[in-house]
């Protein structure tokens, strides 16, 4: 039966579980057109492949940043910009994104979880073999209370082959409001026991809902998540956290709260999923600090069950 | 008489029966082909449903072209939702928008009804129905390529759709490895969604103005091309308008928006289905990169949808009025400059035989 008649098959029934009435007084709507047979586009007859040489062993998966931008083909950018740059575009925003990074783990918490909002100046300048040097002024806003400070920044990229993580410092002072102090404290103390751990998963679900009573473990997995984000960020990379996968509570220690974290990170230029395992630990005196990041092989071959 | 007035009676209790769709949650596929179906019987005298193309799971792709029927062809405003898995907000917005411009439609004497006669709108709700299925199912919600099995040694499902359109292909910012999120196919155009869009526009391509590609998330508009060694003819004019539709979009709800090529604010690339648009000819072409700016990414939450959608679809709307504006006020343009042509070299002969 053609697809087409197909359709107007449906429709038909459709109508008819609608209304129940016979058809023979209503005129129904054209359906389906099915276009005109045509041409197909001509593709080039030899596929045009471009030859990589990192197409072996595929099976093993995309471990680390550097293994993804080895496969990515890409044009030589020798030329980095230096001097002043664009706000706007990408280098700019890049090196802010990892200011946001390091002060999140500086001044995060389950109540303040800094999000960039604007770049105002940026300029460049190359140290040679020690790397690169970014010196920015940028507009800051706390996702939670939304309150927005402007400060400056820099941010080196390390240079040569061992690369390591960018330096970052900065002329923030410090959260402007006071408030979220009582409710770190109650958190903390809520949460202070050996009692009901707590444990949750999917913030946000697939829909964007983060539960009430979780929204502090999703800002405070954002927040943990800053410390992987940071030392993993280049020139060539925009991290955002995706998802907290799952978040376990364990029993506190040296009066930290601690938590094993499961989160998904979003990197932007690859747009790759990167999962990652964490511990967080938490109090309203020390903050937040993060250890034993893992870094979790990309699951290829864990394919759900068809849909049917 | 009296049969055919109970069927009419039947018919608006059937519609009115059919559950009302929501436009502020999410919706899986299915129920998006109802909707669909919905919209054509409710507005059957300007919308009809085209089936241009099929999946690598051989599901239809189809689209909802509305305009007043004229019997020519017409120009078109092309929009496509849905070509990453994982952007659910994009599939939305073009429920969204059908929604918008059918209710404007009906707004006797209303520019959108104006629009319509002269012009028509390609919407596909979702062009990668078998990467947004997916998406559905557990565990894979961030899903982005297509179902194309890998080939050869590489086990890894899926083609970036967005890198695999037949444009300076394969040149940057893609991945050779089946594996990566931007992996661009075995070659341009070997997924069958690029394939069928490719095909389809081809052959009407001098008539479209307008190339809408719905994305997220990031908010930005990004204006051709995303190869950093092509420069759109019309680069100036984009950016114009694009600057212009941002502006427009920041009105509704304060919401900044960058404007820029990929290369420029984002990262280059190539084989994406805009740069095939503007290279095809089409003049106006543009990716809207809607909410958010990473606070819930892929997973924009549903009080969100509305809010969203209200800016992009101000911004998509600047663009649509000052492309038909430019199409169909032009000709009126120049006939009004020809008739004062006429007068003024009138005007001169009186004068000079006057002296």
């Amino acid at each position: 039966m053609s697809p087409a008649l197909m359709r107007v098959l449906r429709v038909v029934v459709l109508l008819s579980a609608v209304r129940g009435a016979p058809l023979a007084t209503v005129t129904l709507p054209p359906v389906i057109l099915e276009p005109v047979p045509l041409e197909p586009v001509p593709v080039p007859s030899e596929p045009v492949r471009v030859d990589s040489g990192a197409d072996q062993n595929i099976s093993i998966p995309i471990n680390t940043e550097q293994q993804q931008q080895q496969q990515q083909v890409s044009l030589d950018v020798d030329v980095m910009l230096t001097g002043e740059l664009n706000p706007n575009h990408y280098p700019a925003r890049r090196a802010a994104q990892v200011v946001l990074h390091h002060l999140n783990t500086r001044y995060g918490s389950p109540y303040w979880w800094g999000a960039l909002r604007q770049v105002h100046k940026a300029t460049a300048e190359a140290l040679g073999d020690s790397g690169r040097k970014y010196s920015l002024e940028v507009t800051l806003q706390d996702q939670i209370s939304g309150t927005k400070e402007t400060c400056t920044a820099e941010v080196v990229f390390p240079g040569g082959p061992a690369g390591g993580p960018p330096q970052v410092t900065t002329s923030y002072e410090g959260k402007s409001e006071i408030n979220t102090q009582a409710q770190e404290e109650a958190l903390y103390n809520q949460y202070n026991t050996s009692q009901n751990l707590l444990s949750g998963h999917n913030l946000p679900d697939s829909y964007g809902h983060v539960a009430p009573g979780m929204e502090p473990f999703w800002h405070l997995g954002g927040v943990a998540s800053s410390f992987v984000m940071l030392k993993e960020s280049s020139e060539n990379t925009l991290y955002n956290m995706a998802q907290v996968v799952s978040v376990t509570q364990l029993a506190t220690e040296n009066n930290q709260l601690r938590f094993n974290y499961d989160v998904l990170l979003h990197e932007m230029v690859s747009q790759e999923i990167i999962h990652w395992k964490l511990l967080a630990s938490w109090s309203p005196q020390e903050g937040v600090k993060a250890s034993q990041m893992e870094l979790l092989p990309k699951c290829h071959h864990c394919e759900p069950p068809q849909e049917h | 008489m009296m049969l055919a007035l109970v069927g009419m009676l039947l018919l608006q209790m059937g519609a009115a029966t059919r559950a009302i769709h929501d436009y502020n949650v999410y919706h899986p596929y299915t129920e998006i082909d109802s909707w669909m179906t919905g919209i054509l019987i409710d507005n059957p005298d300007i919308v009809s449903i085209e089936r241009y193309g099929q999946t690598y799971e051989k599901r239809d792709i189809n689209l909802l072209r509305i305009g007043e029927r004229t019997g020519a062809m017409k120009k078109v405003a092309w929009m496509d939702c849905g070509i990453h898995a994982r952007e659910w907000i994009s599939p939305a917005f073009c429920q969204y928008f059908i929604k918008q411009i059918l209710q404007e439609y009906r707004v006797h004497g209303s520019r959108m009804a104006a629009m319509m006669k002269e012009m028509d709108f390609y919407v596909t709700p979702v062009l990668n129905v078998d990467g947004y299925i997916y998406s559905w199912l557990n565990g894979t919600r961030l899903w982005r390529k297509n179902r194309s099995p890998g080939t050869g040694s590489c086990s890894c499902y899926g083609t970036d759709l967005n890198r695999n359109f037949n444009v300076t292909w394969g040149t940057i910012g893609v991945s050779t490895n089946c594996c990566s999120e931007t992996y661009g196919g075995t070659a341009a155009l070997s997924s069958p969604e690029a394939a069928s869009v490719t095909r389809y526009l081809e052959q009407r391509k001098a008539d479209v103005l307008l190339f809408l590609t719905i994305h997220s998330y990031g908010q930005l508009i990004l204006v051709p091309y995303g190869n950093p060694n092509l420069t759109a003819p019309n680069y100036g004019q984009l950016m114009k308008v694009g600057l212009a539709a941002a502006a427009e979009m920041k009105k509704v709800h304060g919401m900044s928006y960058r404007v820029g090529t990929s290369p420029d604010i984002l990262y280059p690339n190539s084989g994406s289905s805009r740069d095939w648009a503007r290279l095809a000819g089409i003049p106006y072409s543009f990716t809207f990169e809607l909410r958010d700016n990473g606070t819930f990414g892929f997973e924009l939450p549903e009080e969100q949808i509305q809010p969203a959608c209200e800016e992009a679809y101000s911004g998509a709307m600047h663009i649509i009025n000052h492309v038909h504006r430019e199409q169909f006020n032009a000709a009126v343009s120049v006939a009004t400059a020809s008739l004062l042509g006429v007068l003024l070299a009138t005007c001169v002969t009186v004068a000079n035989n006057a002296f």
